[in-house]
This record gives C-alpha cells, structure tokens and sequence, in this order.
C-alpha cells in the first residue's frame, strides 16, 4: 500500500534531474564513514575511561589515574573531532537530501530533536570531566562522567531509531507527497527493527574502540614497551571487546533473522540468492552474475537453517521484486561476507584470550597473539564500514524502504562533484590530522609517582 | 501565538544563543590571527585559547539544535534554504571541519611555528564561517530562498548585499562579543594586563559592529525592502532600540571595566536584534510561505516542543553547572594542574566469585533466549542478559586481569 502511495508521487518538492546522484551517495557514505570511528569512541572511551578511574579510586594506585587522565585527553579530541563531523552529516542531510528532509522531517525529526539534547548534555559533562581533573573532588569527578556514558547510549539509541524507520517506515501516511498522520514515537521507537540495529551497532562500539586501543598498546608490546602501564593499557580495552565480540555474534545471527523477515530482498542480497528457494544454500565468496552465485563454496540448506531455523524454509529471493529495486547485490554481499569472516575472527581470538587467560591467569607470551591485536584494531574498523554499507547500500535503491527512492531525495542543485572532492580533500587533511594528533598526545612523558614504577620513561 | 510559532521561538533562542556563545567562541579565533611573536601576543592568543577550551563544543552544539528543530517543525522550509543555500552553508560546513580539527590539534603543536600555523588555520575558519552563516541569513531575510528543491539562485542567493552585510556583521559582532568576554575572563584570572588589552579591543570592535549595524540598515532598506519595513515600525522598531541601548550601555560599561554586566547587555544586544528580524520578517517564513504552513502536523509540533521540554528540565542545571564552573574559574589554567596524583595507601579489590558465576549465567541465558526463541518478551529478555553478561564480565574479568598485571613487574 505505501508503495502505491509512493509510485503517485515524489515527495513534498517532486522529482528533479540530479546527474550526480552517484557521487551524491558517495559523498554521504564518505562523511559517514569518517563520523562512525568517533562514534565508537563516543560510546565506549566514557565507559572505559570511567572504569579506570574507578579502579585507581578503588585501589589507590596512582597508575590508573594517570591512565585515566591520559585517555580523557584523548577522548576530548576525538570527541571535538566527533563533534564536527556529526554536523557536517547533519548539514547534508539538508545539503544533498533536501526533498528526503522536506517530505519526512517531521516524522523522523524526534529522533534528531532528542539527540540533538542528548548530545548538548554529553558535550557538557565532557568537558566538566576532562577540565575537572583535580578540580573537583574525586568522586564527584568520577560522578560527572556518568552523564557520558548515558548520554552516548541516547544519543546512537535517537540515531539509530531513525535510521531503523528508514528501513521499516511506519507512523505515518502518504497524500499527494505530503505526509498525513503522523505518530512520530510510534514511527521511530514503536520500531520492531530498530532494536538489533542499536544493539549491534553499540557492541561493535565496544569492539572498535576496545581492539582500536589494544591495537596500539600491542603495537608498543612488540616494540618492547611491557611495563605494568603498557600492559594495564592493553588489556583494559582489550578485555572489553574480547567479551563483546563472542555476544556480537549471537547478536548478528538476530539481526539476520529480523532482516529475513522485514526486509527479505535485503537477505537476498546478502546472499546473492536470484530466486525464491526452500533449502537455501549460503556461498562463500564467488560472484552474484544477475541470477546466481557462481564459484562460490556452496553450504547447502544453510540460509534456510539460519534464517528461519529450519533447514527446508522457503528464504524469498531477489526475483520477488522488479530488478530496478533491487539493490547492487556484489557490494552489498562482499561487504556482508566481510563483516561476517573478521566479525568471527575476532571472536575466536577474543574467546582464546579469555581462554588462556583464565587457564593461566597470565598474558600470552607469543609475539603472534600481539600480532593478531595489532590487526585486530584496523580490522574492527573495516568490518564496522563493511557493516554499514551492508545495511545502507541494501537498503537502495530506497532512501525510506518501499516508499521514497534515493533519486527522489537527491538535491537538484549543481555542484555536487565540486563539494565531493572539496570534502574528500578536507577529510583527507582531517585523518592525517587526526593520526598526526594521537602520535603526538601518545609521546607526552608519563608522569608516574613512587619508586617502583616505570617513572623514568 | 499558535502551536506553529512555538518552535520556531525555540529555534530563535537557539540561534540567539549560538550568536551570543558561539560567536565569542568565533571571535576569541578572530583574535588569535593578530600579533606578533612577542611574549605579549603570544600570552594575549594563549589567553583566547583556553578562555573557551571548556565551552566551545557545548556552544556549538546551538547549531545543531536550531538545525534539527527546523527540518523537524519546518520540513519544507528547511529544504528549501538547503537546497538553495547548499554553497554557503557547505562553506560554512568546511569552515566547521577546519576549525574543530586546528582546534584539536594545537594541543599537539610542540614548537612556536606549529603553534602560530595552526592558530592561523584556525582563525582564518573562524572567520570564515560566521560570515558563510550570516550569508544564509541574509539570502533567507532577503526573500531569495523560494520553496522547492534548490529552486532559488544558487549564487545571488547568498552573493547579495544583505547577505554580504550580515556576513561582516556577523564577523564584527564575533570580535566584539569575544573581546568583552576575554576582558572579564582576564579580570577573574587576575590578568589586569590582558584584560587592558581585551577592553581596547572590545572598543574598537564594538564601535566598528555599531557603525556596520548602523549602515546597514540602508542596506537593507535597499536590499530586503519588507525587512526594513518591519524594522522600522512598531515591535521591530521597539527591538530595534532596545538593541542599540544595550549596544551603547556595553559600550559604557566596557569603558568603565565593568566586564561582568557588560556580557549581559553584549548578549542583549544580540538577542534583540534576532528577535527584531523576526518580527519584521513575520508572518512569512519564505516567500509565498508562511509559518503555519511551513509548520508540520500537530502531533509533530506538539512531540518536538514536548522534547525540548523535557530535554530542558535536564538540560537547564547542566548547563548552570557547566557555566557555573567555568565563570567560577574552577577550570583556569594554572600550575599544579599537571602535577602527578599522589598516591595513597593501596588496597587489593577483591572479586567475589558469585559475581563470575552471574556473569556466565547472563551469557547462558541470553544466547539460549536470543537464538532459540521468537517472541519479543524472550529477545527482550536474552539481550538485557546478554548485555549484562559484557558489562558484568568485564567489571570482574578487567578487574582481574588489570590488578594482577599492576601486582606484577
């Protein structure tokens, strides 16, 4: 039905002739790709940071607070930088999808509105904590970073309630382009596909920011930086992603069965399955021809299995809608079959050391195991994208699923390809800034108190 | 007033405070383009710096909050100017990027030429986008943004005199308010020097904003005929005057070193000014559009204006406490902030073994729930299990695992 409502018509400002569209996309997953790292850090330094500074109250060790102290700083800058590119995307949202703003903002506007105040409190408390160290009493200190972690939470839960409606839309009718009836909480939190989309994408911010942080300090590791501050500061992050990484999985699998189920040509896609089959197989690699997956390592019945937990269930094909809504099926499968082999990897070496460590209650010694982290942390990052464009370019060619295609949204201003390589140039100048910043931060002097200590570093 | 006015006198407050803190915040970068390198000028930009360290992202946080509130009571108003303004505002968006990340990064500088290339990237985008975004006001204020998909010029949209006027204008106010702000924070710091250097700028700025606001009323006479014609009659008139008294009263107060008061009367100033330029504007939000119909649906308006008021009641103490602080001074540099913790006498945490066990009975209870059943109750369930399981685990295993690896060497 909303799909008929929608063929009627183009939204509240019609259809334009974009050229660009193209680039138009890809200079929203760029600015998207460049916030979603700092999203992670967002989330999951707070709650880090917060732990360690609990510790050091806890244990009296001056080395977790100096740690603590250490990692805020760090989190400040990323957060500035966090901060920044969260409003470039929310500019575009205008700049390039205007007739996707005007038609649907006040349907998914709530969502904004309330991360918009949860972000204003996170920006507070960040910096009441970072300016606060030794200015306010410690556990008031420590008091004032709760906000942080609560307000990250809020802030990706509004995030992610609309980017759920995009892929479920509902709490609202069509008339003549315009919306009619609209239930704004309904639309946006009443969403049965919103809640695996939040709960995966906070675990991978675990994930990213823990492997990330364990990534550099293993780095260090291997460069035979091993003192009680380098090994606390590996395996704190560490810990974090290596018991977030096991549950992602469960998580996953979850999502999946809600993909199937809402969004059955999205599933095709990630599969590559041209028709409509009971017994689904699942391929490994190979490439999707139009109708099949060829020289892939076929696992018979699996989808089936998977999906629907039954090995004969009929899994929909792609073949069930016309090929101009399909979306582009080699990207959307690579980039889920990329997410998916490093997902599980990293969940392997999560469970080996947690393994190990509750075995031998100490660290492995074997430079490979420092090795693997140091992978870990670039790796995390990729299957983070790989998971984004897996949901994003699935959802094409929709900008609001089965009720508004991309195209329809697109601006029709010109320029387009003058403000893609403006930006790519500008976020180029912005990642070497930003790893210029760390390495910089990162040669600070530590300044540890008591004898005993690696003080003289 | 209706329902439709409400969010749109929301979005006035934001953009008042953005101009107020957010444009201090541009303008302590406008002042760290000038001086030399003598110890002097280096102490007079240091000053700048710091003075909005604990502020800025809470300030620019303004934008985004009077950005939402638009698309969400205004959605085709805000297309609209989108679309027909993407230039200046991509322009303003890059300005945005630079100075964040110079920002960021001059805490990384190690030697004085570092230093003095970043400040330089970073006032020059701090001037940069004040001006891009008093250009979008002009292109809006001037009624060149029509309804439609960019259906307005994409360059005499914003390359026209009222847009040109309120960029430089938006620039000087900056400058000023940034100068009165740096004056009363160098008097709490006990700086009486830089403080002197602070007032002679607010002078000087404040005299030139005056005489720019001034003149550019025949601009806009000229230029965007209806906004003159609210301006110079009735409430927008009243806004008008009020705006100038509190413009001059600032500028007594500063030449008295009065800094304190004079933040208020600064803001004020500002404020009535927003203020008088809606007025004048009312009832058209664009051309051939006016607010109530530019507004959303009821249930829109009423969940937008219910989220700000709720966000309020958490938001108001907040920032109390955050301003609270920092006009206190609690957050001033000063020399010990770097010394080392002491230490105190240690104690061993000991994790209780029922802790590890509820933590693998989460993990056990969420997968089996999660994985096995499809009702919304056991997901509900199994995924606040599984969470608790992460959060639990690594409390206790992180625990562990940290204080074995301080206790050994």
């Amino acid at each position: 039905m909303l799909a008929a409502a929608a063929a009627l018509s183009a939204g509240a400002f019609g259809s334009v002739d974009q050229d660009y569209l193209h680039q138009a996309r890809q200079m929203q997953a760029l600015s998207f790709a460049a916030h979603i790292p700092l999203v992670c850090f967002g989330i999951a330094f707070p709650a880090i940071v917060l732990f360690v500074e609990w510790l050091g109250q806890r244990t009296g060790d001056p080395l977790y607070s100096v740690l603590a102290k250490r990692w805020s700083k760090i989190m400040l800058a990323l957060f500035a930088v966090g901060v920044v590119t969260g409003t470039i995307l929310s500019f575009e949202l205008g700049l390039l999808w205007p007739n996707f703003t005007a038609t649907f903002g006040s349907v998914f506007g709530l969502g904004f509105t309330v991360e918009g105040i949860s972000f204003f409190l996170e920006a507070i408390f960040i910096a009441i904590y970072v300016y606060g160290w030794g200015r306010l009493a410690p556990r008031a200190h420590l008091l004032a970073g709760v906000p942080i972690v609560i307000t990250g939470f809020a802030g990706s839960l509004m995030v992610i309630s609309v980017n759920g409606w995009m892929n479920h839309p509902t709490g609202f009718r069509l008339e003549h382009g315009r919306v009619v009836d609209v239930h704004p909480f309904a639309a946006l939190f009443e969403n049965k596909y919103f809640w695996h989309e939040l709960v995966h994408m906070y675990l991978a911010a675990f994930m990213v920011a823990g492997f990330a942080m364990a990534s550099f300090y293993a780095f260090g590791w291997l460069r035979g930086r091993r003192e009680r501050y380098d090994r606390v500061a590996l395996v704190i992050p560490l810990t974090i992603a290596a018991l977030a990484s096991p549950v992602q999985i469960v998580v996953g699998d979850w999502a999946a069965r809600d993909v199937a189920k809402t969004q059955p040509v999205k599933l095709a896609a990630f599969e590559g399955l041209g028709k409509t089959e009971k017994g689904a197989p699942v391929h490994v690699l190979g490439w999707y021809d139009g109708k099949e997956v060829k020289y892939g390592i076929r696992i018979p019945k699996l989808l089936s299995l998977l999906a629907y937990h039954h090995v004969n269930a009929e899994v929909k094909g792609l073949d069930t809608v016309p090929a101009n809504d399909r979306p582009p099926v080699n990207v959307v499968r690579y980039a889920f079959q990329t997410m998916v082999g490093i997902g599980t990897a990293l969940a392997l070496l999560s469970v080996f050391f947690v393994g190990f460590w509750l075995k031998t209650r100490r660290l492995p010694r074997s430079s490979w195991f420092y090795r693997a982290i140091l992978a870990a942390g670039p790796l995390s990052l990729v299957a983070l994208i790989s998971g984004w464009i897996t949901t994003e370019v699935g959802r094409q060619p929709w900008v609001v699923y089965n009720v508004m295609r991309t195209s329809e949204a697109v601006t029709g201003a010109s320029g387009i390809p003058v403000g893609y390589a403006a930006l790519a140039l500008v976020y180029l100048g912005l990642s070497i800034a930003v790893a210029w910043i760390l390495l910089r931060l990162s040669r600070v002097p530590l300044q540890l108190p008591g004898v005993g200590t690696d003080a003289a570093r | 007033m209706q329902l439709a006015d409400v969010p749109l006198i929301l979005m006035l407050v934001g953009l008042a405070a953005y101009t107020v803190l957010g444009g201090a915040d541009f303008g302590a970068g406008f002042w760290q383009l000038w001086g030399g390198s003598s110890e002097r000028d280096k102490e007079i930009r240091e000053h700048a710096h710091h003075a909005m360290g604990p502020v800025w992202e809470t300030n620019h946080v303004w934008l985004i909050f009077v950005l939402v509130i638009c698309w969400t009571a205004y959605p085709t108003a805000f297309g609209s100017i989108a679309s027909t303004l993407s230039v200046p505002l991509f322009i303003a968006g890059i300005g945005i990027i630079l100075r964040g990340t110079t920002y960021a990064l001059r805490s990384g500088t190690a030697t004085a030429r570092e230093q003095r290339l970043i400040e330089v990237a970073f006032a020059a985008s701090s001037i940069l986008t004040p001006f891009a975004l008093g250009t979008v006001i002009g292109g809006i204020a001037s009624g060149r943004v029509p309804v439609g998909n960019a259906r307005g010029d994409l360059v005499r949209s914003w390359v026209n005199p009222t847009s040109t006027f309120i960029g430089v204008l938006a620039v000087a106010t900056a400058a000023y308010l940034a100068a009165v702000y740096l004056a009363a924070d160098a008097v709490r710091r006990g700086r009486r020097d830089l403080a002197d250097a602070y007032c002679a700028r607010a002078l000087g700025t404040g005299v030139v904003a005056g005489a720019l606001a001034l003149g550019g009323l025949f601009v806009v006479r000229d230029d965007a005929r209806r906004i003159w014609d609210g301006l110079s009659g009735g409430a927008g008139l009243a806004a008008v005057i009020v705006s100038a008294a509190a413009g001059t009263a600032t500028l007594a107060l500063v030449y008295r070193s009065h800094f304190e008061p004079a933040r208020v009367t600064a803001a004020l100033a500002v404020a009535a000014i927003i203020a008088g330029w809606a007025l004048a504007q009312r009832p058209d939000f664009l051309p051939g559009l006016t607010v109530e119909e530019a507004a959303a649906g009821h249930s829109a308006l009423v969940a937008v204006i219910v989220g700000v008021a709720i966000g309020a009641i958490l938001l108001v103490p907040s920032l109390a406490l955050l301003f609270g602080l920092f006009l206190r001074g609690r957050f001033d540099p000063y020399k010990a902030e770097d010394e080392p913790v002491p230490g105190s006498p240690r104690r061993t945490i000991v994790v209780r073994p029922r802790l590890t066990m509820l933590a693998a009975g989460c993990l056990a209870i969420g997968a089996v729930l999660t994985f096995f059943f499809e009702t919304s109750w056991a997901h509900i369930v199994g995924i606040s299990a599984l969470l608790a399981f992460v959060g639990l685990g690594f409390v206790t295993l992180a625990t562990l695992v940290a204080t074995r690896e301080t206790d050994s060497q």
